[in-house]
């Protein structure tokens, strides 16, 4: 058992964070803050990254990955994640591009593949559709054959950055007779292909990220259909496997957590810091020491994985309380602003207001009710779990 | 990193785990705690022969040179088989004190005889007012021409009914909360002085209460340094939080897997209650919880094994999760088992009962989270 970093695991730290020192710059950092800014910033950031060539550990090195061990890349994110550098946007890199290089052709990887690494291309994700949220398998966006053309009909929802989005990676039925899993195929879309309408989706943090997504006759060639026609679900799956670990966002947590801290110790209550008080200090130890496990339950997984043993059953609680210790923070965080918590700022800055991170907080707070929700509702994540882990 | 066992400790597992299937069976262990003594002197020759009782001790000391790893690997076993022998209380405690004590080769005879099985031993450290602080020390060692005389009242004393000898921590200096001024003194058992007061507790494990009254000690039964017992306590019990954490484990991994087995065979309302969701979601909490003691575990038993400055804050948190995730599991087996679960007869209630007293053990989950906040807030 060696259950600590080695010493070229550390070496390999040493070297991320001199990386990130240079460059994610307090320049970079700033833009960041102008939401209008958003889609240049991440872009330059994620250009960034790939100039070093490190904008995809995850992939396999031919098709220009980092070739890092599932440990290196949990000590990169854990990096990353400490002087707040964002982290890339998943749909591109993290979600489509597995599927493309696990099951597309040759023509499709070199024709996709280049773009997606270099951020010059932005996705969005096709999956939920206003009568398939939990149950996704009872999509029904039709796609019919017509020559070389599907021709596309339907509705997605909660699609993430559509107007930001130049591609979208959708799963379509192209059959309805059998089992609800056997007629769906996975097919990538031009954004700017006539037919398709984004229209946005206020969301309960007073920001707009989501659309819904109409498709009103729309022509996709077949050769934008990643591997078998009604084989979409199988290659769908395979992804969701991939994307178990850094779900739970525990470098994410730590920093908020150990940001919260400091906050506890300034803000006063009765004359005295917060982290004073007990009902304070139970729930600060309460989410450390749940992530503290939470951390080391992730890198048994990383370890597992590292030995070709597959994730393990442990992997199915990542999402779980993932998201749950994420809420906490949040929570929390919405807790020690006190009445800033409800405090629109709008124009005002925190000097006029006399309070700083109210604002921050709520939206983190209500943005964040969306976690438990996606990727599969922790209520579906549980239904699994006792079926695959605990044979119910 | 990895976070697999070694060629050794999987032999150690494997040892004890056939022990345990072959001659522990739940009938045998209910005949046993039910004994006298609460134990079985037979299996303690078993333990002996095997070796176990000599993992912890240095090789010059003539053991097996374990670490905290291996004894987590024992005991992770014997909490599987709710093993009642003492090898907490006279191998770990009163055993790790005289290794791991400054002198401990003044006491080279008594811990030969604690690895080749002929000694049981105790540790008197809680005191009726003491509840979980470890410097609350009222008891006195009064220094005289002969050594020290010691004289006070020591509570809930594992081991204490069968213990041939017993160290006891009792103030040479200092204030009754002070850390420094305690000293440990090992006593013979029948020593002139001593009056014991035995019961049980609910695990069925054997305690005492120990008067001792004017019982006399030369300096030659020191146990570590005077006045500076409290570093060697303190380090003999974060090694044994790990050990009772891995026990806790142990038993966790069996309640869950029994709870699991009996909602897919027990029937109501004409279907497995395992296919109810309501349940489902339950059974996924527990295993979930189990998994996160797993992950503290292996973290808190690292740390210590490498010597690292995080050690004693993991192992705090380990404890709250012992505590927390051990009543989660102990309560939804017995409601997730039904009227069966209130029996005596099915062995649910025994390890919820064991689990019980491992949370209070050295300190419950509130008490050990207060000193982690400490720690973590500093």
């Amino acid at each position: 058992m060696d259950t600590k970093f080695s010493p070229e695991e550390i070496s390999f730290r040493d070297e991320v964070q001199a990386f990130l020192k240079e460059a994610y710059t307090d320049e970079l950092a700033s833009k960041f803050n102008d939401k209008a800014n958003y889609k240049s910033a991440q872009i330059e950031w994620q250009k960034c990254l790939a100039a070093k060539g490190w904008s995809a550990p995850g992939w396999p090195k031919e098709h220009g990955g980092t070739g890092w061990t599932p440990t290196q890349s949990f000590i990169y994110e854990t990096e990353r994640s400490r002087v707040g550098a964002p982290d890339v946007v998943p749909f591109g890199l993290k979600m489509v591009a597995p599927v493309i290089y696990g099951f597309g052709s040759e023509e499709q990887k070199q024709r996709f593949l280049p773009d997606i690494l270099n951020s010059d291309a932005w996705w969005c994700q096709g999956y939920s559709e206003p009568g398939a949220g939990s149950d996704l398998a009872s999509l029904q966006t039709k796609a019919e054959l017509d020559g070389d053309d599907y021709i596309v009909n339907g509705a997605k929802i909660w699609t993430t950055y559509a107007q930001y989005a130049d591609w979208i990676f959708c799963l379509v039925r192209t059959d309805n007779s059998g089992k609800k899993q056997a007629g769906i195929s996975f097919i990538l879309i031009d954004m700017k292909t006539p037919g398709i309408t984004v229209n946005p989706i206020d969301s309960i943090d007073g920001d707009y990220t989501l659309n819904e997504v109409l498709f009103d006759n729309v022509r996709v060639p077949v050769a934008n259909r990643i591997g078998e026609q009604d084989k979409g679900w199988h290659y769908a799956k395979a992804l969701l496997t991939h994307e178990r670990t850094a779900i739970a966002g525990v470098p994410d947590s730590k920093r908020f957590l150990a940001e919260l801290k400091d906050i506890a110790k300034q803000e006063i209550s009765g004359g005295k810091p917060l982290i004073e008080d007990p009902m304070i200090q139970s729930r600060f130890a309460y989410i450390e020491i749940e992530l503290m496990a939470l951390e080391y339950t992730e890198l048994r997984v990383l370890a597992l994985t590292a030995e070709g043993k597959g994730p393990g059953p442990a992997s199915s609680l990542l999402k779980i309380k993932g998201t749950e210790i994420q809420q906490l923070v949040q929570q929390l965080r919405m807790d020690l602003a006190g009445y800033y918590s409800g405090a629109i700022h709008g124009e005002l800055n925190a000097e006029q207001l006399g309070h700083e991170f109210g604002d921050q907080a709520r939206r983190a707070y209500m943005y964040g009710r969306a976690s438990t929700i996606y990727g599969g509702s922790n209520e579906v994540q549980k239904n699994i779990t006792a079926k695959l882990v605990l044979g119910l | 990193m990895n976070f697999n066992l070694s060629e050794e400790q999987n032999m150690l597992k494997d040892s004890i785990s056939r022990f345990v299937q072959n001659q522990y069976d739940f009938e045998t262990r209910r005949k046993i705690v039910d004994s006298e003594e609460g134990f079985s002197r037979d299996n303690w020759k078993t333990f002996a022969e095997l070796g176990w009782l000599s993992i912890p001790f240095t090789e010059d000391q003539g053991g097996f040179g374990g670490n905290v790893l291996d004894t987590m690997t024992v005991m992770e076993e014997m909490g599987k088989g709710l093993v009642a022998e003492p090898f907490i209380a006279t191998v770990l405690l009163f055993g790790g004190l005289l290794s791991k004590s400054t002198n401990h080769t003044a006491h080279a005879e008594t811990i030969e005889s604690i690895i080749g099985g002929e000694v049981q031993g105790a540790f008197a450290y809680l005191e009726r007012q003491s509840r979980f602080e470890i410097t609350d020390v009222k008891t006195t060692a009064t220094k005289n021409s002969d050594g020290y005389t010691l004289n006070g009242e020591k509570t809930v004393v594992f081991n204490g009914p069968s213990a041939d000898k017993i160290i006891v921590s009792a103030r040479t200096s200092g204030d009754q909360s002070d850390q420094q001024g305690i000293s440990l003194f090992i006593v013979d058992a029948n020593a002139q002085g001593i009056e014991k007061t035995n019961y049980r507790l609910m695990d069925g494990q054997c305690v005492a209460n120990i008067v001792l009254n004017d019982v006399q000690v030369s300096a030659e039964q020191l146990v570590g340094e005077l006045d500076n017992a409290y570093s060697l306590i303190n380090t003999v019990i974060n090694d044994v939080m790990i050990a009772i954490c891995s026990e806790a484990f142990g038993i966790m991994q069996v309640l869950n897997a029994t709870t699991i087995e009996y909602a897919k065979t027990r029937k109501q309302f004409g279907v497995a209650i395992g296919s109810f969701q309501a349940l489902q979601h339950r059974m996924v909490d527990t295993f979930m919880a189990c998994e996160q003691t797993q992950s503290l575990l292996l973290r808190a038993a690292g740390s210590l094994a490498a010597g690292d400055d995080d050690a004693e804050k993991d192992t705090l948190a380990l404890k709250v999760m012992v505590g927390r995730a051990g009543k989660l599991i102990g309560g939804e087996a017995i409601q997730i088992h039904g009227g069966m679960g209130i029996t005596d007869e099915l062995n649910v209630g025994h390890y919820v009962k064991r689990l019980m007293m491992i949370n209070t053990t050295f300190g419950d989950a509130d008490y050990q989270q207060q000193k982690f906040s400490a720690i973590s807030n500093a």
